[in-house]
């Protein structure tokens, strides 16, 4: 009794705030609803209307292009860099501070920042490029290039979890290190057979948490993207994903059903990649508890 | 015999494993240095760009050092968005958020960790589960509930949810009760306080660096935010800073030595909170990394 006394404010609020809006959500999806009149009910049509959409499909495919190339590149690339910086350097708190700055300023402000640099005529990376004799690349006006401008544009945000890795890899015993060295590991070994299998469980978070924010690919694109009028999404649509078609459903357009029908259809999706991500989490070692 | 050879094994070891850690060592140096450098260049072509005319920008080879800092820009860029009043209405939008996420995140803790009920580590599971929930299942049905209360273009979407519990913080600060000793409560607890007095006196005093971490993490979570204010916050005079600067590149998107002062000015005080609070920044993130 005591004790719901004191979760009561997150009970009401997981109640209110988690629950509820989860069903109405999946009820909305089967209605026609333009928050003006009241829902009507349409039965599947607006999943079926959407397996139909090739914006949707689109979005879909873009977002999924983030998730299977962006998230593996920015994990090991992080992870690269949290072995490089626990190798005890000299300074280690000044390159933790410049690793982390970028992901603690505000999104929207980088956004612009990266439009800049992207500009194709006058922008810092397009004058290195011709600087170095190569031919200007379309970073944000090549439909072919935006997805892997915006995964470049993501190292630089790789700071949070560059410094979860390396607080993980400061974790791991130096007896285990030694014992494996004594056995004549080298390096590279250690870091297969001891560091790695140390820190999976953590590496298996990072995965689990940016996948869902993968899936999520929002402010950078919308801001990168987004016109006076409202429209968003890039050259060819190339960087229309799947939260910023639904945000433009929900708020631009008013039509709630079709966007709650997408709500729910990431829910699953991200369900699914969740649960196949712990099925297969075969290689996560978990030091038993002390 | 044996130990003599595996003794000199080991003296050999010692010195082979020297002389690898200081190629090792050099190795990474030069690494994270060069990639260091490409971190901080783009703040740094942002503050020159900042300080250029709108001739200068677009010279060939660009000016690496600005000869002739335009300082007026920062000025100019105030004046083409009501930037402060942007940057009063999310401070004020932060610190209502880091109010509620503290008071409300404690208590639930304090009912998670040092509370015995039936039924709570599952029900605290489940509360946990929440984190993984896309924002994208709830925000609709959210959305509808806040404009039949009339709070659209208000700020309270915002904010009276931060009264009611996060579940990411909750975690936090309970993982860190756990680590109080049970005797410290049972102490007071027998010498007479209740269970909110033992919270105030005993637990809050020792749980200091938790909520600064939890503080700190709300308040730059909602400076940053950009999804919730542009979808609660219709009226202009109500912006935060990140939506009017959104709106600053849709009106004058080819100003960039005036897009890239805002952008500055908007970063900074980020960038000055995070020197002031590097352990705390440090330490929250060591936390979430190794307890999870």
């Amino acid at each position: 009794m005591r004790g719901l006394l004191f979760i009561s404010p997150a009970i009401v609020g997981f109640v209110i705030f988690t629950i509820f809006p989860i069903i109405s959500s999946l009820y909305y999806s089967f209605t026609d609803y333009n928050v003006l009149q009241s829902p009507a009910w349409v039965g599947v049509s607006n999943y079926v209307a959407l397996f139909k959409d090739s914006l949707f499909s689109l979005s879909l495919r873009n977002t999924l292009f983030m998730v299977v190339f962006g998230l593996p590149i920015h994990l090991v690339f992080d992870l690269l860099m949290a072995l490089l910086l626990n190798t005890k350097i000299r300074g280690l708190s000044a390159y933790r501070t410049v690793f982390y700055l970028p992901s603690i300023t505000p999104i929207v402000a980088t956004a612009v920042l990266w439009l800049w640099l992207f500009n194709a005529q006058y922008g810092l990376l397009n004058t290195v490029v011709s600087g170095l004799g190569f031919r200007t690349i379309g970073w944000l006006t090549d439909p072919k290039m935006t997805k892997p401008s915006l995964i470049f544009m993501g190292m630089w945000y790789g700071g949070n979890t560059i410094l979860i890795y390396l607080a993980s890899l400061q974790d791991v015993p130096s007896e285990l290190l030694e014992a494996a060295e004594l056995d004549g590991a080298g390096s590279v070994s250690r870091i297969l057979n001891v560091v790695l299998p140390m820190i999976s469980p953590v590496i298996f978070y990072t995965l689990v948490i940016n996948l869902i924010g993968y899936f999520q690919y929002f402010t950078e694109a919308w801001v990168m993207t987004a016109s006076r009028s409202g429209s968003a999404g890039g050259p060819a649509n190339s960087l229309m994903f799947y939260a910023m078609y639904l945000y433009q459903n929900a708020f631009q357009f008013f039509r709630m059903g079709y966007a709650s029908a997408q709500a729910w259809i990431l829910f699953v999706i991200v369900l699914a990649a969740t649960a196949v991500l712990f099925r297969s989490s075969g290689w996560v070692y978990y030091r038993s508890a002390k | 015999m044996a130990v003599e050879s595996s003794l000199s094994r080991l003296r050999g070891l010692r010195s082979s494993r020297s002389r690898r850690t200081k190629q090792a060592k050099a190795f990474a140096y030069v690494v994270c240095t060069i990639i260091g450098i490409m971190y901080i260049f783009p703040f740094y072509w942002m503050v020159i760009t900042a300080l250029k005319t709108d001739v200068q920008i677009f010279k060939w080879p660009p000016d690496l050092i600005p000869l002739t800092p335009v300082w007026s820009n920062f000025i100019e860029a105030t004046r083409y968005i009501p930037f402060w009043r942007y940057m009063g209405n999310t401070v004020v939008i932060c610190t209502l958020a880091v109010i509620g996420t503290v008071i409300s995140c404690v208590l639930t803790a304090y009912g998670f960790s040092r509370v015995n009920w039936r039924g709570r580590d599952v029900v605290f599971a489940v509360y946990l589960s929440t984190i993984m929930l896309p924002g994208q299942v709830t925000m609709i049905p959210l959305y509808i509930v806040f404009r039949n209360l009339g709070w659209v273009g208000t700020i309270k979407p915002l904010v009276v949810p931060t009264f009611f519990g996060s579940a990411f913080y909750v975690f936090l600060l309970r993982q860190f009760m756990m680590t109080i000793p049970v005797e410290l409560t049972d102490a007071a607890l027998i010498d007479g306080a209740n269970e909110a007095q033992t919270l105030w006196s005993v637990i809050l005093p020792l749980l200091k660096p938790a909520i600064s971490t939890v503080a700190l993490f709300t308040f730059l979570g909602n400076y940053r935010d950009f999804l919730g204010p542009l979808i609660y916050l219709t009226e202009q005079k109500q912006w935060t800073i990140s939506l009017g600067l959104q709106m600053f590149k849709n009106m004058y998107g080819a100003q960039w030595q005036l897009m890239m002062a805002a952008s500055a000015l908007t970063m900074l005080p980020t960038v000055v909170l995070f020197f002031f609070t590097q352990r705390t920044f440090i330490e929250g993130i060591t936390m979430t990394g190794i307890k999870s």
